[in-house]
């Protein structure tokens, strides 16, 4: 079985290797090509080596975000650094901090408004479960009910380190993806069919008119 | 504080306020706090304070109809009721008569119900909607007719011919998921819209079915650059409510504490301030002294940005035995390097053009808007809390006042810089006489206010930041409300950017420098 | 000074030898075709990799250092990333024009990309009117710009796309004045006889003293507004217009744009170093004779890249120091300070050239 390398870190030291390598058979269910192969590891490479998060913090762990990128923990170190503000240019988009009822709409459009390969990172106790919030009326019990999640960092908020600990365990997810043949993501995302379906109505729609 | 709430009659309560405000220059009105008294019906509590003479006043007025309330409106005497009196008609359904403006402040347009009244179910009928947020171009007005019917009347706010940017809820500048609704002409900016509540979490219905301890965890999460001071508020609140005495030892550290925050935010202010000028060098300059910081929090109590440290009656844990030598390696690191911010950014030529003469508040203004904290403080409004109601050591300890009067982006931000090193000076005369003794009073697990209402303030580092408790006697409060003070500021907004041009709208908003979720609570 | 143009020669008529003449230039053409893709890409990941760590530095960071050795990879991989990124097609977007917009950008970068003289002998776009065919063609990219805000139908890239216009338009004065000084104390347009010239003579900024230094001033800044660079970043200003005119582009058209930035910075720096700093002339100075001919064993093409890297340094310098202009003062600054200094700049140079007052 293919296990993705993280610069000096063995792949033992990881937690969670069950679900990665669950993913890896699920991938791979249908055998492998070894031209095929190798042009994926090449792009693999290349994104999970360029992983560009979008600025996106709605609490206290976009502030974490902001030390993370100073000096004494520098993502650019990582090539994390570019981070664009515009949804189509990001590939990640880290959420950082509660989503609420009014900000679950918002958080959709910008998921669906960034371009494909996409992936999301769940940073802090809010995002995962809706943390210290979870009685509220208007605070939503994690984004994993919005948007697929691919990541999840706990914590109050989590420290930098978390964060990149976080990142690396997506970079391994990404090392392992296929992208010549099969479908990557499997989980079932709630919205996607009712947004197909709307979509459609839209056009046709525009078509009589 | 206990307050001394006076009731007053609905049909008084206009010429009341206006007695207040015209003879006794009750100018600044700190308050507006909305209430569901159950039986009694809804309300509102009115707090004023006079900024000439310091006295203050609170008033209360119940609504006379318990089924659709209404109250006289006070947004023309005080601006900043404006916003209050749109938040109070969104968590209880209070119309205030004549406001020009009567729609939500913080739920979406098509909530249903009002969360903050003590039977509504809420969570029942709002289920989480994934459709567009509804923003309406056109406002309500709600007006009693002559023979006592309440009608009402539609105005346009933005017209269809009008170029409206959002700016936000999702935008690098805006520090959050605040988002502004700007009418340009060209690159001017012709008015300034708010729209709130995207981070809008309910702190405050939370808070009345948690028990006191508990509560304690919110309010780090409220404004997070001024975890320390809004704890220490809150652990105030309570404390002299119970008649707990701290030790002088924790009130040392708590002081130190406020003030090391204090700095830690107008760091990020700075840097933040300078990043949305165009200057990003500036930004890491000023995160550098920040980890410092930081790293002192870590060694004490583990967190770097929420702390979880005051308590009721102290403090979590003792502080380490390095802890003096510590602050004082970081004081004398930043007065090294204070003249490296200017500098990069404060004294070069563009930041200067950019921020001299921009975004004027005079000073009626802020004190009518109730922009306290260092915006206040620049436009000539000596409001500081510490100096008002001086609370743990403040009165010991000597410190400046720091005003201006020129209310531009400037003053606001000379007076953040200025303010840091006045906190290191603060720090520098308690560091090295930390008494010894208890770091937590001995208190009974099981925590029950007193009946009546309790106010606390405290200077945060961007204002007054109020804890208002009224409690009914049960291990739980019968309503929490904290005084925001990122939201005045955000209010002032429309004000300070009128007829200026739309990058200039980034820079104001930065000096205002307010904390989204400290606004939508 | 090794002249190239005898390779080139000896190869034209090697081919010419067995093939007929149209077949020679279009197979000329299409190796200098090659040969600019590569170079322009090679350039453009060697920049935005010394960008990178020249703004750590400044930044007390240390820049990328793990995909590969000191992180040389790094922009390779976000090439690769790049180019497997989907490319959103908007519906109400005017499709055609959207498509288009990041050519415009990338064809007038490359236009003016072939002027620059690479060495003695070296030039690919080398004719009478040079200079002039430099400025017209990177009129270009201000088109590219203006449909890019025009057809997102999106908000942000259009007060995006008209901030660039008027800066770009204004800008391009400054340029042309200044180029116009130094082209009046060179007497010639021909870019490859600008360079001879100050091989022969001596540096131009040296040579033209007081007004070359004041037109390198003014064309320094003047060129870091139309590279779109901060403090002049108003058409993409992160912080008020989110991504500015490419906001709603993404994968390799952003991409497009993002190397088209990055090359127009080596393109003013390259231009600069050939109009002030000599080009490809090594450094030159009459009473050293060994120092001379060790200079001069020292490649051209080794002198024009240290040259320009040495700007592309001079102007990231700036950009990572300078907070951002506001768009009237940055009209202002133009209209009312460059302008009119560059225009008695002008009439400065004439009266020094006129009364042969060059060193």
């Amino acid at each position: 079985m293919k296990k993705p390398k993280i610069k000096s870190i063995p792949y033992e030291e990881f937690k969670d290797n069950e679900s990665l390598e669950a993913m890896i058979n699920q991938l791979n269910e249908n055998g492998t090509n070894v031209i095929v192969t190798t042009a994926d590891d090449l792009i693999n490479w290349g994104r999970s080596n360029s992983v560009w998060p979008m600025n996106f913090g709605t609490s206290c762990c976009a502030i974490e975000l902001m030390a993370m990128g100073a000096a004494r923990f520098d993502m650019a170190r990582f090539g994390f650094e570019v981070t664009r503000v515009s949804p189509r240019q990001a590939d990640l988009i880290l959420v950082c901090g509660t989503i609420t009822y009014k900000m679950a709409p918002v958080l959709r459009r910008l998921y669906d408004q960034m371009a494909d390969p996409k992936y999301v990172i769940a940073i802090g106790g809010c995002t995962c479960t809706g943390g210290p919030f979870t009685k509220s009326y208007h605070v939503v019990k994690g984004v994993d009910e919005i948007i697929p999640v691919d990541v999840y960092v706990p914590g109050c908020p989590p420290r930098p380190e978390a964060f990149y600990y976080g990142m690396m365990q997506l970079q391994r997810k990404m090392k392992v993806e296929n992208f010549f043949g099969t479908v990557n993501r499997k989980e079932v995302d709630a919205f996607q069919r009712e947004a197909e379906k709307k979509e459609k109505e839209v056009i046709n729609t525009e078509q009589e008119a | 504080m206990t307050l001394d709430i006076k009731t007053i009659a609905p049909s008084e309560l206009r010429t009341e306020l206006i007695r207040l405000k015209d003879q006794e220059k009750m100018d600044f009105l700190v308050n507006l706090i909305g209430m569901d008294w159950g039986e009694e019906g809804l309300g509102v509590i009115y707090m004023l304070e006079s900024t000439e003479t310091g006295k203050t006043i609170s008033l209360k007025a119940i609504a006379e109809d318990k089924q659709n309330p209404y109250l006289p409106t006070v947004s023309d005497l005080w601006k900043i009721a404006y916003i209050y009196e749109r938040e109070v008609f969104d968590f209880f359904g209070i119309k205030f008569l004549n406001h020009p403006d009567m729609r939500r402040l913080f739920l979406r347009e098509d909530w249903v119900g009002y969360p903050m009244r003590k039977n509504d179910p809420t969570e029942l009928l709002n289920p989480l909607r994934m459709t567009d947020v509804p923003l309406s171009d056109s406002t309500k007005e709600y007006f009693l007719t002559p023979d006592g019917k309440i009608s009402e009347k539609t105005h346009t706010v933005w017209g269809p011919d009008e170029y409206v940017v959002n700016v936000g809820p999702q935008h690098p500048s805006t520090h959050g998921v605040l988002h502004m609704r700007a009418s340009l002409d060209g690159e001017i900016v012709k008015r300034l819209g708010l729209v709130l509540g995207y981070i809008h979490r309910g702190v405050e219905k939370i808070s009345e079915s948690m028990t006191y301890p508990q509560l304690l965890a919110l309010t780090d999460r409220l404004d997070y650059f001024s975890a320390m001071q809004n704890r220490h508020a809150l652990c105030m609140c309570i404390e002299k409510a119970i008649g707990l005495e701290v030790s002088e030892r924790v009130q040392y550290i708590r002081t130190i504490m406020d003030e090391l925050q204090r700095v830690a935010s107008h760091l990020v202010y700075y840097a933040c301030m300078a990043m949305d000028t165009g200057a990003l060098t500036a930004f890491f300059y000023s995160f550098r002294e920040r980890e410092e910081i930081c790293k002192i929090f870590e060694d004490n109590f583990g967190g770097r940005v929420i702390q979880n440290y005051n308590t009721i009656g102290g403090v979590m844990y003792d502080i380490q035995p390095n802890f003096a030598e510590e602050v004082k390696k970081v004081i004398s690191n930043i007065r090294k390097r204070y003249h490296e911010y200017n500098d990069i950014f404060t004294t070069n030529v563009i930041a200067k053009g950019r921020m001299e003469g921009v975004g004027v508040i005079s000073k009626e203004d802020a004190i009518s808007l109730g922009t306290t904290g260092p915006v206040g403080r620049a436009s000539g409004w000596n409001n500081d809390v510490r100096r008002r109601h001086p609370y743990a050591l403040y009165d010991k300890v000597d410190f400046n006042d720091i005003i201006r009067t020129e209310g531009d982006t400037n003053a606001r931000h000379w007076n953040r810089m200025e303010e840091m090193l006045e906190s290191l000076n603060i720090i520098e005369q308690l560091i090295d006489n930390i008494p010894a003794g208890e770091f937590q009073a001995k208190r009974k697990p099981i925590i029950k206010l007193p009946e009546g209402s309790f106010y606390q303030a405290v200077e945060s580092s961007r204002g007054e930041l109020g804890v208002f408790i009224e409690s009914k006697g049960d291990k739980t409060p019968y309503r929490v409300h904290y005084r925001s003070s990122s939201l005045p500021l955000a209010n002032a907004m429309d004000t300070a950017c009128r007829g200026e041009k739309f990058a200039d709208l980034i820079a104001i908003g930065a000096s205002m420098d307010f904390v989204i979720p400290d606004i939508d609570r | 000074m090794f002249d190239f143009s005898i390779i080139t020669q000896w190869f034209h008529s090697l081919l010419t030898g067995v093939l007929p003449e149209w077949v020679t230039i279009g197979i000329e053409c299409v190796i200098v075709l090659l040969f600019i893709i590569l170079l322009y890409a090679i350039l453009a990941i060697a920049l935005i990799y010394m960008e990178r760590k020249i703004c750590a530095l400044f930044q007390c960071r240390i820049g990328p250092n793990r995909v590969g050795k000191w992180g040389l990879l790094q922009v390779f991989a976000d090439v690769f990333k790049m180019l497997t990124k989907e490319i959103i097609k908007m519906r109400q977007s005017d499709r055609m024009l959207h498509d288009m917009a990041p050519f415009f950008v990338l064809a007038a970068s490359f236009l003016t990309f072939a002027c620059l003289p690479w060495n003695k002998g070296l030039e690919i776009l080398d004719f009478n009117v040079g200079a002039f065919f430099f400025i017209a063609v990177s009129g270009i990219g201000v088109i590219g710009i203006l449909l890019a805000g025009w057809a997102s139908h999106s908000k942000y890239p259009m007060i995006g796309a008209m901030r660039s216009g008027a800066q770009l338009i204004s800008y391009e004065l400054s340029i042309g004045m200044t180029m116009l000084t130094m082209i009046m104390l060179c007497g010639t347009m021909q870019i490859s006889d600008i360079v001879q010239q100050q091989a022969d003579y001596g540096w131009n900024i040296v040579r033209g003293h007081i007004p070359a230094l004041l037109a390198f001033i003014i064309y320094l800044i003047a060129g870091n507004a139309e590279c779109n660079r901060g403090p002049f970043d108003l058409p993409e200003a992160e912080s008020e217009l989110t991504a500015g005119y490419h906001t709603e582009f993404s994968g390799m058209h952003f991409g497009f744009f993002y190397l088209a930035e990055y090359l127009n910075l080596f393109i003013c720096a390259g231009m600069a170093s050939t109009i002030f700093l000599g080009g490809w002339a090594p450094l030159y100075i009459p009473a050293l004779e060994g120092f001379n001919n060790v200079m001069a064993m020292i490649p051209g093409f080794v002198w024009f890249f240290g040259k320009t890297f040495f700007v592309v340094f001079l102007l990231m310098w700036i950009r990572w120091t300078y907070p951002r202009l506001r768009i009237d003062q940055l009209l202002s600054l133009e209209w009312k300070y460059l302008m009119p200094i560059s225009m008695f700049n002008i009439i400065l140079m004439a009266l020094v050239v006129c009364f042969g007052l060059t060193l």
